[in-house]
């Protein structure tokens, strides 16, 4: 449960480097995360560690490696002051939840981490940090545990129905 | 040789702060018949009608898209399950779109029609999981009769583009961060990931926010060797990396009017290394044209913001006084003018790619060469963004000027844009680039150096040997 964290602008091209992306398989791909970045990483990752990052986490490419090489690696949850649009989403179709932290900078590397959903909040060092809620229409995709499994349940989509988010 | 070096004047970026701070609105129902939204309600491809659209309060252009294929009004904000249009995989993204497609329980496409298919990034296979990927995809497109367009057409965006696959008020996704592009031809188009996909095969439809507009509002005329590329440099480098996310991007202003269909493409391509959803530039004269060539039965039809619509955010650029610019390495926001990195050493010069790989890009490059020869210790990679474009500067002897000049010449394709098939960098190379990322890595080893500048600009650096001032060859 140790966090891992990383600066502002983590692009898909740190996460999986463009010649890994004729894998699909997410335990392959998380050999490979981070490579060239940070390479302690694919070796000393853990079932449950948290990634903790600074704004635009994710930004570049729209390929679905990226979140995969981190679910692969056991990760669940990515906490940022700010996510790339395109990885936001596909971290929530993987399975991963990312979470908006407006103070992820002071949370510190390698530190215990415990996630506290409910409360809105994560727990650090003893301190607590403020987390924001996922938006409405994708809590339903991330209580169905990923878009996957929602799509499965739907015969079909009505369009050009909405609401707020 | 005396050269006379021009003093580079930064370019002008006011912020204007929201539109109502500059256009009063009144109170917030006031009713407005919107100009566009109740005209044309014909898809220009499929003819299907649409419903007609009630008046709606002044609405941006995006707004507009959204209320028009809906039949109601939509509002920036609003999460919408909106129907998609057209939607493209490749080599990279496809298999795993088609492998999610199945797990959700996918059968049948939702229209083979609406899927541009097509191999672009490790072309010709380029190790034998490509090789497997591409036969997998194959299978699929005769399986579900979706017209398979190989690796034999060029970049998917470049391809969708001049095969009239997106036409204003469309709504369009790619499995490609750069589908932003298609907003140059009056679409809202962005880019998804493979999971998104497969619900779009499915589905044929998605989960879209609609985003918020900032619109940019160019003016002046370019000055000579400076164009599109170093206006969206300049953007992204006043923007940031994420000053546009969840954003549409809208490009307007004489400026843009006056900017061909391949100018606007760089300017949209670039949108997302802002994080925004799509780069747009209100369809006019221009768009039309461009698409009256690629698709029968084409009616224009008026599609713009609403002079008072609400804005995020709006810029002023004044491009006359704007000079040649480079991204350095290794953000796309880290923009300086060609003068503060004139004379870095380069060993490689990429002129290709979705961004810059268009005939005219070519022969932009091909101005500044001339008949001379690049320098010896320059590989120079000359990659056409699709055949077209590389049939077209074939025709016109532009391709003969790039060999003579030592360039190696390739079959269209995305090369060494994004470090996944050939033209690697070693470590503690440096690459001189006309595509759009100069992330860490992107074009080889994680110690390599990617800048990015215009076709002009690659040109003349390939000349030198050193990054260069297009003005001063
Ligand atoms: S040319 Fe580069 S940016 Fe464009 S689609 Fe290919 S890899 Fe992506």
């Amino acid at each position: 449960m140790r966090t891992w964290k990383f600066g502002d602008n983590i692009d898909t091209d740190a996460i999986v480097p463009g010649r890994y992306l004729t894998i699909y398989d997410p335990a392959t791909l998380a050999s490979h995360a981070f490579e060239g970045t940070r390479d302690e990483y694919a070796k000393q990752v853990k079932e449950g560690d948290i990634i903790v990052a600074g704004r635009n986490f994710g930004c570049g490419s729209s390929r679905e490696h990226a979140p995969l090489a981190l679910s692969g690696a056991g990760v669940r949850f990515i906490i940022a002051r700010s996510f790339a649009r395109i990885f936001y989403r596909n971290a929530i179709s993987v399975g991963l939840l990312p979470l908006v932290c407006p103070d992820a900078d002071k949370i510190p590397d390698g530190s215990e981490l415990v996630v506290q959903m409910n409360e809105g909040y994560v727990v650090s060092g003893g301190k607590r940090y403020a987390i924001e809620p996922v938006p409405g229409f994708l809590q339903e995709i991330v209580n169905a545990g990923g878009l996957v499994e929602y799509a499965r349940r739907l015969e079909e989509v009505k369009t050009c129905t909405g609401s707020r988010s | 040789m005396g050269k006379s070096r021009t003093i580079a004047k930064d370019l002008t970026v006011k912020r204007l702060g929201k539109i109502s701070e500059i256009f009063p609105v009144r109170a917030e129902c006031t009713m407005k018949f919107s100009r566009n939204a109740a005209i044309s309600p014909q898809n220009t491809r499929t003819g299907k009608t649409h419903t007609l659209v009630k008046p709606i309060m002044a609405a941006t252009l995006v707004e507009k898209i959204f209320s028009r294929r809906c039949g109601h009004p939509v509002r920036a904000g609003e999460v919408i399950m909106a129907p998609v249009d057209a939607a493209m995989i490749h080599d990279i993204t496809g298999p795993l779109a088609v492998q999610k497609f199945r797990e959700m329980g996918g059968k049948k496409v939702f229209d083979p029609g609406k899927i541009v298919l097509l191999f672009d990034h490790q072309i010709p296979a380029d190790s034998l999981p490509a090789a497997e990927n591409h036969v997998f995809l194959r299978k699929f497109a005769i399986e579900q009769q979706i017209e398979n367009l190989d690796i034999k057409e060029g970049i998917c965006h470049q391809v969708v583009m001049e095969r009239g696959r997106t036409a204003p008020g469309e709504i369009i996704v790619g499995a490609d961060s750069h589908t932003c592009m298609y907003g140059a031809a009056g679409a809202f188009s962005t880019g998804i990931g493979s999971t998104d996909m497969g619900f779009v095969l499915k589905f044929g439809a998605l989960y879209f926010r609609v985003p918020e507009t900032i619109r940019l509002d160019i003016t002046g005329n370019f000055p000579t060797r400076v164009g599109a590329k170093d206006l969206i440099l300049a953007i992204a480098g006043k923007i940031g990396a994420d000053g546009a996310t969840y954003q549409a991007l809208e490009f307007a202003g004489e400026t843009m009017q006056k900017m061909d269909m391949p100018g606007r493409m760089t300017c949209c391509n670039m949108a997302v290394e802002m994080g925004a959803k799509v780069g747009i530039v209100p369809p006019d004269t221009v768009t039309w044209e461009y698409l009256k060539a690629r698709r029968k039965g084409v009616t224009p039809f008026p599609l713009e913001s609403d002079r008072d619509a609400t804005f995020s955010a709006r810029h002023q650029i004044d491009v006359s006084t704007l000079s040649p610019k480079v991204a350095t390495p290794h953000n796309v926001d880290q923009v300086v003018d060609v003068g503060k990195v004139a004379g870095t050493h380069i060993d490689q010069v990429f002129i290709g790619s979705c961004t810059n790989g268009r005939y005219e890009d070519l022969a932009e490059a091909a101005e500044v060469l001339g008949n001379r020869k690049f320098h010896d210790d320059v590989r120079v990679l000359v990659i056409p963004a699709s055949r077209a474009e590389y049939l077209k500067a074939l025709r016109a002897g532009i391709i003969e000027q790039f060999v003579a000049a030592g360039a190696l010449v390739e079959s269209p394709c995305c090369g060494p844009c994004m470090g996944g098939a050939f033209g690697l960098l070693a470590p503690g190379e440096v690459s001189l680039s006309t595509s759009n990322r100069n992330f860490k890595g992107r074009q080889g080893s994680s110690e390599s150096f990617v800048y990015l500048c215009s076709p002009a600009t690659a040109a003349a650096s390939a000349l030198r040997g050193e990054i260069t001032d297009p003005r001063e060859v």
